[in-house]
């Protein structure tokens, strides 16, 4: 199927849930509302001329404080039918809440917690939603444009890197 | 007896610890000698990969890239250039397709040949892994020889390469291969149909189909549970659908299929492989031509989002690039095989001996620089 085929089956399944398709963009996506995602995700995963079985990666964006908006972007193949889609779910940067698909796909246990460390965007659902790489009580999300490193972790000082420091 | 109480007990296996192949902290809940669950703990090897790489211009995330998967920093290298490629639009010449699937190929024998050596370690056979070393370190004197570096290379930039070849390198080339090809024979007799590794391997911490797909294993340990996928033929990137190999897919000799045995068997078929297509390249290699693509000197690819992804000695190594038009990447993802990979075992190393769980780590053949990051 052409992502415009899957946007239509999506759409006239789901109707409102299905927000738009961006068809110009060198990645076409399909933006969906967080509410509907987990039964969305379900049907792509279960109808058999769509069986998207394998979510190849979860990626969370922080669109910056300006703009205020939050992204989390699915990237989904099927192995069976070998066709591809994009979801984009995004909603404000301050408690953000996305429908967890950690049972559905078993990749996204480990990647969900992954967005949460980085992003504190909540997974709900998730069955252990709790920080990957940094340790359990490090404070902030690091890969949010507005972080500040924080000064002690136990009583060591953390080292500041200025970002200008790194380009020449 | 009925007083007796059993309980469980947690078992901490690393961080240091030689079997986890780096820096990781297995916790194992163990009944007796079995053990119920596992739990990876993560991160002793954090470096900020991504928020680095938010900060650099684009060609300047390379170094860190090779750092990532520092057993394949050729692949990895390559991955990322074609990622950022693509999203720029750009053709690069002929020459360059062929040197970079060179190195590419001869990095993935490189990277098998540890994960061969380092196995043989994990389950008892010391021998096998002086073996590996002694042709891996023919290849890394190929790298040497060509960039100056033996394990982080910079060596495949965007664009292009950082500088051509050197005199003499097809012929060298051509003389590992008459050296490797033969070796492989040494290998199976040495350690793949050796009775006690089989016993060790076999039909241990089998991976079926559907397990390995939803978990998103990627890569050779995707290909022991009898998938035929791999990147380099089902979605061609690069100049891979020039050349003429087989996809090595696991075979049913010993156990079942998705076992540890497997997961081994499909790395040394595969350096066969890689094997051939270096040759190939080598034959068609385009003896005059520039190694640097025509591009703008300040890189900044048009505003949007591009998922690249490309086939790594582990596996499928995804780049997820957001950009807002300007000279640094407003986001960089990297999806990383290792840690998909390493992401199935408390589901396969469950219910097996703590020995066991030795062994599927060791199949799993992760590196830690990129499950950390």
């Amino acid at each position: 199927m052409t992502r415009a085929d899957i946007y239509t089956r999506l759409a006239d399944q789901f109707g409102d849930s299905i927000v738009e398709f961006n068809d110009e963009s060198l990645q076409r996506y399909i933006r969906i509302e967080p509410s509907g995602w987990y039964a969305v995700a379900t049907f792509l995963k279960e109808a058999p001329d769509l069986a998207f079985d394998s979510l190849m990666c979860i990626a969370g964006v922080d669109r910056g404080p300006k703009e205020d908006q939050m992204e989390v972007v699915y990237a989904l193949f099927s192995m069976t039918h070998r066709h591809k889609i994009t979801i984009k779910i995004s909603g404000p940067r301050a408690d953000f809440h996305v429908p967890s698909v950690e049972s559905v796909w078993r990749l996204a246990d480990w990647h969900e917690r992954e967005t949460y460390d980085m992003f504190g965007i909540v997974f709900d659902g998730h069955r252990r939603l709790k920080r990957l790489l940094l340790p359990e009580d490090w404070e902030g999300f690091p890969l949010r444009k507005d972080y500040q490193v924080q000064d002690y972790y136990h009583g060591i000082r953390v080292p500041k890197i200025k970002p200008k420091k790194l380009t020449p | 007896m009925r007083d007796l109480r059993t309980e469980e007990m947690t078992l901490n296996m690393g961080p240091q610890h030689p079997s986890t192949h780096g820096v990781l902290r297995l916790k194992l809940r163990t009944d007796g000698e079995v053990v119920t669950s596992v739990e990876p703990v993560l991160g002793y090897l954090h470096r900020c990969f991504e928020k680095h790489a938010e900060n650099l211009e684009y060609p300047g995330v390379i170094p860190f890239v090779d750092r990532c998967d520092y057993l394949a920093s050729m692949n990895n290298d390559h991955g990322y250039a074609l990622a950022v490629e693509q999203f720029l639009d750009i053709e690069v010449p002929e020459r360059v397709e062929y040197i970079r699937v060179i190195f590419a190929e001869l990095q993935r024998i490189a990277s098998h040949l540890v994960a061969f050596g380092t196995f043989g370690l994990d389950v008892g056979a010391f021998t096998p892994f002086l073996y590996a070393f002694r042709e891996r370190e023919m290849i890394l004197d190929l790298f040497e020889m060509t960039c100056g570096a033996r394990l982080l290379y910079n060596y495949i930039w965007v664009g292009g390469l950082s500088h051509d070849i050197p005199p003499g390198f097809v012929e060298k080339t051509y003389r590992f291969l008459e050296h490797f090809e033969p070796k492989i024979k040494e290998y199976n007799d040495l350690l793949t149909n050796n009775k006690i590794f089989i016993e060790r391997t076999a039909d241990v911490g089998m991976l079926p189909r559907d397990v390995a797909i939803s978990y998103g294993v990627t890569g050779p340990q995707l290909r022991a549970s009898g998938v035929d996928w791999d990147l380099r033929r089902d979605e061609p990137y690069s100049i891979y659908d020039r050349f003429d190999w087989k996809v090595a897919v696991g075979v049913d000799a010993y156990g079942e299929l998705g076992d540890c045995w497997n997961r081994y068997y499909v790395k040394i078929l595969e350096m066969q492989e890689s094997a051939k297509i270096v040759r190939q390249a080598l034959d068609n290699l385009p003896v005059e031509g520039d190694v640097h693509a025509a591009i703008p000197k300040k890189i900044r690819p048009p505003e949007g989002a591009n998922y690249f992804r490309s086939e790594n000695p582990r596996g499928e190594l995804g780049f997820y690039i957001v950009s807002d038009g300007g000279t640094t990447p407003f986001r960089v993802k990297m999806r990383s095989p290792a840690l998909s990979n390493l992401g199935v075992i408390d589901e396969i190393a469950s219910d097996w001996l703590v020995a066991d769980v030795v062994a599927i780590l060791g199949s799993l053949d992760i590196v830690l620089g990129e499950i950390d990051r």
